[in-house]
């Protein structure tokens, strides 16, 4: 029979490299590559050892944490409701000045100079961590919470502005075809024939972004734009561990319930 | 009156959805076009209010020719020109009042328009004409509430709001089932009649062009190959609408333009034209 003279059919699975030579090849580079990082760094059985006392030490340090003392008390609510006044001004700000950087960014309603611009100014924002921001404006306005305001308005422009206009690019544009045929002008047709379309994303990105800008804000006070950053800096920096751990607790406790309300609000706007 | 000569549109992909079509719509008359799919006939209806550019030819609506305008001038001419739509093109999340004032949009400043502050006599007139289509009590659903039929009296409302000079009437009933296809094209008959506006209408069913239509004109291929009124619709007739079949030499009037339909003296020349193309 002829099927019993055909040599047995190998099959193996098609590999995403060019041949299986070269799929080892990357492999042992990669390997290579983590040894000599790790050597590197100095990593060593005996600095992780030592290392792990240490951290045994510091959260030894940390529990339990400290609520007694009324002054620390003070401090803590303060730099909390700094931080969250500070999350909930700079989204209203930021918000307000990222739609019309996001009609800017839309392909689709935008001329080619005015969509590079908006593209521009999303991506400036993008580019740069929020620290970084946070630095200037500490240089510039001076220590304090205007200088977080500042940063976390500029990021989120990048953030709301870039998934608003992605959003403006999926509508419906029979919709706005239809009240432009109505002899509506430029405004009126984005006010009747495209913002009620994104309406719903509008409002979830922005309760999305003021659930970041919570986090955010808890940050920026490290490089002294205002919030509870600050305060959680130094209790560090003078070793007052019990303090640390009562801020970073209130910290968790308030990222938390922004997160709970943050569900709830897009929950019902579905 | 509504007079386009030899309109053309060539889209960027050299795609010639246009071949120079001349159509008057005169007094309050019906006229249907209708035509295999792909033939420009909704090209033909976007150009005349410059949802689509043409790239050549000329539209004049009373008079004023409307391909040359830009800005404020091309909105004013708008305000003039109701457009049905097939797929509606409501507002989707809004209520069914701000989607009938919406006609109104090219009356009222941009911040009332925000404040969806319309004048009393406006919002008067919304009631009355929702009411003219049935839809009275509706004004506060959403317009993704209706079906689909409710939806489509939403647009001829909004259109009618316009109070406008013609109604442009994109394939109104292609969406819906034939039932409620044959309430809305009464309706819109029915309303273009009341109130004295000439109807230019694009439509797939030959037998709602023949039965709504005074007038249909075939498209093929970007071009107007047949005009007359619908009894002229014969067997031959639709062959060259949809099967690109050539007019048979001394056929009867089939395929040629009855200079007395309309009443315009233009049909006459129109004639010529067709026999060059």
């Amino acid at each position: 029979m002829a099927t019993e003279q055909q040599p047995r059919r190998e099959w193996s699975r098609p590999t995403a490299f060019y041949n299986h030579y070269v799929k080892w090849a990357v492999y042992v580079a990669i390997t290579v590559f983590l040894l000599w990082s790790a050597w590197n760094m100095r990593i060593s059985p005996d600095r992780i050892l030592a290392g792990w006392d240490a951290a045994v030490g510091l959260v030894q340090g940390m529990v339990p944490p400290e609520l007694t003392t009324q002054f620390k008390n003070d401090l803590l609510i303060e730099g909390l409701v700094e931080s969250v006044a500070m999350s909930v001004i700079a989204t209203i700000v930021g918000v307000i000045l990222s739609i019309p950087v996001a009609f800017m960014a839309a392909e689709n309603i935008a001329p080619k100079p005015v969509y590079w611009t908006g593209r521009g100014i999303i991506t400036g924002s993008r580019a740069l961590h929020e620290l970084i921001i946070a630095i200037i404006a500490v240089k510039a306005v001076g220590i304090g919470a205007l200088a977080g305001v500042i940063a976390l308005s500029y990021k989120t422009i990048g953030f709301f502005a870039k998934l608003l206009a992605e959003e403006i690019e999926d509508i419906d544009t029979g919709q706005m075809e239809a009240v432009e045929a109505t002899g509506a002008g430029r405004v009126q047709t984005m006010l009747f024939g495209v913002i009620p379309q994104v309406m719903p994303r509008m409002v979830g990105l922005s309760i999305y972004r003021w659930d970041i800008n919570i986090r955010h804000s808890t940050i920026v006070g490290i490089v002294g734009a205002g919030g509870i950053g600050g305060t959680l800096l130094n209790s560090f920096d003078q070793y007052d561990y019990d303090f640390f751990l009562t801020i970073i607790l209130a910290i968790i406790a308030i990222v938390m319930v922004g997160e709970l309300i943050s569900t709830y609000v897009r929950g019902r706007i579905q | 009156m509504l007079s386009v000569t030899d309109l053309q549109k060539t889209y960027p992909s050299g795609d010639e959805a246009l071949k120079g079509v001349s159509l008057d719509v005169t007094g309050n008359e019906t006229v249907a076009m209708i035509g295999p799919s792909g033939a420009g006939k909704s090209t033909f209806i976007r150009c005349v209010n410059r949802l689509t550019e043409p790239t050549g030819g000329s539209v004049e609506l009373d008079g004023l020719e409307i391909t040359g305008l830009s800005g404020k001038e091309l909105r004013n001419a708008r305000r003039d020109m109701g457009m049905i739509f097939q797929e509606y093109n409501l507002i989707e999340r809004l209520t069914v009042m701000e989607n009938v004032l919406s006609g109104r949009l090219g009356y009222v400043s941009t911040w009332d328009a925000f404040r969806r502050k319309f004048v009393g006599d406006d919002i008067a007139r919304a009631y009355e004409v929702l009411e003219r289509v049935g839809l009275e009590d509706h004004e506060n659903n959403r317009a993704d509430e209706l079906s689909g039929g409710q939806r489509q009296r939403v647009g001829i409302a909004r259109a009618i709001l316009q109070r406008p000079k013609i109604l442009l009437v994109d394939e109104p009933t292609s969406s819906l089932d034939p039932e409620t296809s044959r309430a809305v094209m009464d309706l819109l008959t029915e309303i273009a009649a009341e109130d004295d506006i000439p109807v230019l209408i694009n439509i797939h069913e030959v037998d709602l062009a023949e039965e709504y239509a005074e007038r249909i004109v075939g498209l093929r291929d970007g071009q107007k190959v047949f005009e007359g009124v619908p009894d002229e619709l014969d067997e031959t007739a639709r062959g060259q609408i949809y099967r690109g079949e050539e007019i048979p030499e001394g056929a009867g009037p089939t395929g040629k333009v009855t200079a007395e339909v309309g009443g315009s003296g233009e049909s006459s020349t129109e004639e010529g034209n067709i026999r060059r193309t």
